[in-house]
C-alpha cells in the first residue's frame, strides 16, 4: 500500500463528496427553506443526465449538453413545483413522500417513454481527457475537472446565500416562514426558485456524472439514498452540513471500500476477505449516520440553533 | 324465445369445442419492462414475440407483465398469471432473485416454467424440477468459458471483480474454477454502484497482467467509462453479459477489443440465426442481444412441443420439451438431465461494423459444455 495510492484514494473519495454535496445542496435547500421533503430530486438529476446525453449527441459537444441538461432540470423543478409540490406545503410528510415518490415512478417511465429502454451514450469531452500527472499519482483529468467544479459550484452557493438578496430572502424563509410573507415577499415565487435552483444543482451533478456513469432510467435513486444520509448526518436544511456531510460520506465510503478488504486479508483468506470487507464497507456511511443521530441528533451542523 | 335459446346454447357448444380443438397454449411472461434493468426484459420479449410472428403462430396467448425488478411483484404476478390467466407456462425472468422467489412455487404448482435468462445454481442442482427448463445457461457457464480463455491468452496473474450478490459470486467461483493463473486480487463491489474510483485504483496499483469483470447493465456502462478515463492500460476479458448490443452503444469505443464469451453472437454461421438477426433489425430496428436469442429460442422450443403434445397433458409436454427438438439460433441445442442446455460456448471480440458496434466470434472456449450443479440434481 504506497502513499500513492492512498493519495489517489483520498482524492477519489473527495470527487466522489462533492458530486453528493450538489445533489444534497438542493435536497437541503428545499427542506430548509419549505420545509418539504422531495423523494423526485433523483428524478431530476437523471433528467438533467438525459438531456445532456441527447443535446451533447446531437450537437457534438458536451458543455452545450450540459447547459441544456442543467437548463431542463431547472425548468422541470419548476414546472413541478407549481403543478405538485404547491400543493404540498401545508400537508404533512407523509402525503409529501407519497407525492414525490408518485412522480418518481411518472417522470421515470416518461422518460423511458421518450429515450427507450437501453441506457444512452455520453463521454468525457475531448479537452478533459485522460489523464495529469500529480507528482507521484497520475490522476484522471476529469475527475480532477469535476473537483474544481464542485468547488466552484460551492462557493457560489455560497456567495448566493451570504451575499445577495435572494441569499437574504432564502435565508429568512429559512428561520420563519410566515414572518418573510409578512413583510411583503412573495413567498410562492420564492418557493418556485428555491425548487428550480436545486433542480438545477441536481440536474448539472447528473450531466457531470452521467459522463463517468451510466445514463439510464433509475440512475437518480441510489445517488438519492445517499444525499439523504449526507443531509441527515449534515443538519437537516444546513447547505455548510450538506458540504461537510458529503465530504465526509464520500471520503469514509471510498476509504472503507479501500481499506476494508486489507483488514480482513490479514485474518481470512482472500475470497472471505473480499467479501466481508465488501459487505461492511457498504455498511459504513449508514453506521456513521446511526453514530451522529445517537450523539448528535439535529446532525452536525443543525439549520435551527 | 326456446328456439333462439337452444340456437345460442348451440353455437356456444360449437364454439368451445372449437376452442378445444385449437388448444391455445396461455404463456405468461414476467420480465423486466421499466426501470433500469428494462433493456434485458425488452429484448427477451421482442425476440419471444418475433419468433411467434416468424411462425406465424395463433395458438399462443402471451400475456406479458412488467416485473419492475422486483421479486414481490414478480411473485403476485406469477400468481396472478397461474389463477386468473390459467397460464400453462411461466418465462421472461431475467434476474436470478426474482427467479428465485418465483420459479419454485411455480413449478410445484404443475405449471411449466421455461427460463429465458437467470440460471442460479440451487435450481440446477439439488433444487432442480421436472417443470423447470433452462433455456439460457447456467449462471457460472459463461464466466467458467472465460477463466478458460484466459489461460489460453496466457494470462497469468488477472484482478478479479463481481458485485456482491449471488450471482456476482457464481461468476466469480465460475471464473476461478478453469482458471489456472495467479489472482492479482478478488472485489466485490455493491450491486447497482456507479462509481468505480476506488477499484480503479486497486487495479492500478496490483501489478495486474488483465482484468475480468461481470458487471451487467449499467454497472459495466460505469465502469468501462471510468476505467478509460483511468489511463490504466489491461486487457478487460469478461462474459457477454457486460458486452452486448443492450449496453454497448451506451458504453461506446471504450469497449472495442473486449474479450467476452456466450453460448451466441450475431455473427453465429448457421442458417436460422441469419434470418433472426436480420429479421430483428427488420422488426425493431436494432441489432438483436443475447438476451433476445435466449427470448426466440424460448419460444421456438414451445412451438416445438406443441407440436407433438397437447399441454394439458402434462407428462408427454414436458417429454416434448425435453426432447428440444427446435432450432436453435445457437446451432445445436440439448438438454443435460438436470434440464439445463448443454452447449458450445463462444469467445467473441467487441468489433465496429459499419459504425455499430457489435460482436465478433474469435474463438471457441468449450464445445458442448455442461454446468458441474448438475450431479446434484436427482431427477
Amino acid at each position: 500500500m504506497s502513499l500513492a495510492l492512498v493519495l489517489e484514494q483520498l482524492l477519489n473519495g473527495v470527487q466522489f463528496g462533492l458530486m453528493l454535496f450538489l445533489m444534497s445542496a438542493g435536497l437541503t435547500l428545499v427542506f430548509g427553506v419549505m420545509g418539504l421533503i422531495n423523494l423526485a430530486h433523483g428524478s431530476l438529476y437523471m433528467i438533467g443526465a438525459f438531456l445532456c446525453a441527447a443535446i451533447a449527441a446531437a450537437t457534438g459537444n458536451f458543455f452545450i449538453g450540459l447547459m441544456a441538461g442543467i437548463a431542463a432540470a431547472a425548468a422541470a423543478g419548476a414546472l413541478i413545483e407549481i403543478l405538485v409540490i404547491r400543493r404540498l406545503y401545508a400537508r404533512d410528510h407523509l402525503d409529501q413522500v407519497l407525492a414525490t415518490f408518485a412522480l418518481i415512478l411518472i417522470l421515470s417511465e416518461g422518460v423511458r417513454m421518450i429515450f427507450g429502454p437501453f441506457p444512452l451514450y455520453l463521454t468525457v469531452p475531448s479537452v478533459l481527457r485522460g489523464t495529469v500527472n500529480l507528482g507521484i499519482v497520475d490522476y484522471s483529468l476529469y475527475r480532477l475537472a469535476l473537483i474544481g467544479f464542485g468547488i466552484a459550484v460551492a462557493l457560489g452557493l455560497w456567495a448566493l446565500i451570504a451575499k445577495t438578496r435572494l441569499g437574504i430572502r432564502i435565508r429568512a424563509g429559512e428561520s420563519d416562514r410566515e414572518m418573510i410573507a409578512a413583510l411583503g415577499v412573495n413567498i410562492r415565487v420564492l418557493y418556485t426558485v428555491v425548487f428550480a435552483l436545486g433542480a438545477a444543482l441536481a440536474g448539472l451533478a447528473g450531466a457531470l456524472v452521467g459522463a463517468i456513469q451510466s445514463v439510464q432510467v433509475g440512475m437518480g435513486e441510489p445517488v438519492l439514498i445517499l444525499a439523504f444520509v449526507v443531509i441527515v448526518i449534515g443538519g437537516i436544511g444546513s447547505i455548510k452540513g450538506a458540504m461537510v456531510g458529503a465530504l465526509l460520506v464520500g471520503v469514509i465510503d471510498t476509504m472503507g471500500r479501500f481499506l476494508l478488504p486489507r483488514l480482513f486479508a490479514t485474518i481470512f483468506d482472500a475470497s472471505a476477505a473480499a467479501g466481508t470487507g465488501a459487505a461492511l464497507a457498504s455498511m459504513l456511511i449508514y453506521l456513521l449516520m446511526a453514530l451522529v443521530l445517537i450523539f448528535r441528533p439535529k446532525g452536525l451542523f443543525p439549520a435551527h440553533g | 324465445m326456446n328456439a333462439l335459446r337452444m340456437t345460442a346454447l348451440a353455437a356456444l357448444a360449437v364454439g368451445s369445442v372449437g376452442m378445444a380443438k385449437a388448444d391455445q397454449v396461455t404463456v405468461g411472461m414476467i420480465t423486466t419492462l421499466s426501470g433500469g434493468g428494462a433493456g434485458l426484459g425488452v429484448d427477451v420479449r421482442d425476440g419471444f414475440q418475433l419468433a411467434l410472428d416468424m411462425a406465424g403462430e395463433h395458438d399462443i396467448r402471451l400475456v406479458v407483465e412488467d416485473d419492475a425488478q422486483r421479486p414481490e411483484l414478480a411473485v403476485q404476478i406469477a400468481e396472478r398469471m397461474i389463477q386468473s390467466e390459467r397460464a400453462d407456462i411461466l418465462t421472461g425472468i431475467i434476474w436470478s432473485n426474482l427467479a428465485m422467489a418465483v420459479v419454485p412455487s411455480a413449478v410445484a404448482q404443475d405449471i411449466f416454467y421455461l427460463s429465458p435468462n437467470a440460471g442460479p445454481s440451487a435450481l440446477a442442482g439439488a433444487n432442480c424440477h421436472p417443470n423447470y427448463f433452462n433455456v439460457a445457461w447456467q449462471n457460472d457457464m459463461l464466466h467458467e468459458a472465460a477463466g478458460q480463455h484466459a489461460n489460453e491468452l496466457g494470462y497469468e496473474n488477472t484482478f478479479i471483480m463481481a458485485p456482491n450478490y449471488p450471482a456476482g459470486t457464481d461468476a466469480l467461483t465460475g471464473f476461478k474454477r478453469y482458471y489456472e493463473g495467479e489472482l492479482a486480487g478478488e472485489l466485490f463491489t455493491q450491486v447497482g454502484q456507479t462509481d468505480y474510483a476506488a477499484e480503479i485504483a486497486e487495479i492500478r496499483a496490483s501489478g495486474a497482467d488483465s482484468i475480468f469483470i461481470f458487471l451487467p447493465g449499467g454497472m459495466g456502462i460505469s465502469f468501462m467509462r471510468q476505467f478509460e478515463q483511468s489511463g490504466v492500460d489491461l486487457p478487460i476479458i469478461s462474459a457477454g453479459f457486460s458486452f452486448d448490443q443492450d449496453v454497448l452503444p451506451a458504453i461506446g469505443e471504450a469497449a472495442l477489443g473486449v474479450i467476452n464469451t456466450s453460448q451466441w453472437s450475431p455473427d453465429l454461421d448457421n442458417e436460422l440465426n441469419g434470418e433472426f438477426v436480420a429479421a430483428f433489425q427488420d422488426a425493431y430496428d436494432r441489432l438483436p442481444s443475447l438476451y433476445a436469442s435466449q427470448g426466440f429460442d424460448t419460444a421456438n422450443l414451445i412451438l416445438s412441443a406443441m407440436e407433438q403434445a397437447d399441454v394439458s397433458d402434462m407428462d408427454a409436454f414436458r417429454e416434448a420439451l425435453r426432447a428440444a427438438d427446435f432450432t436453435s439460433v445457437r446451432g445445436s441445442f440439448e438438454f443435460a438431465p438436470n434440464q439445463h442446455p448443454i452447449q458450445t460456448v463462444y469467445v467473441r471480440e467487441v468489433v465496429e461494423v459499419d459504425g455499430v458496434l457489435t460482436n465478433r466470434i474469435i474463438g471457441t472456449a468449450f464445445e458442448e459444455h455442461r454446468d458441474v450443479h448438475g450431479e446434484n440434481c436427482n431427477m
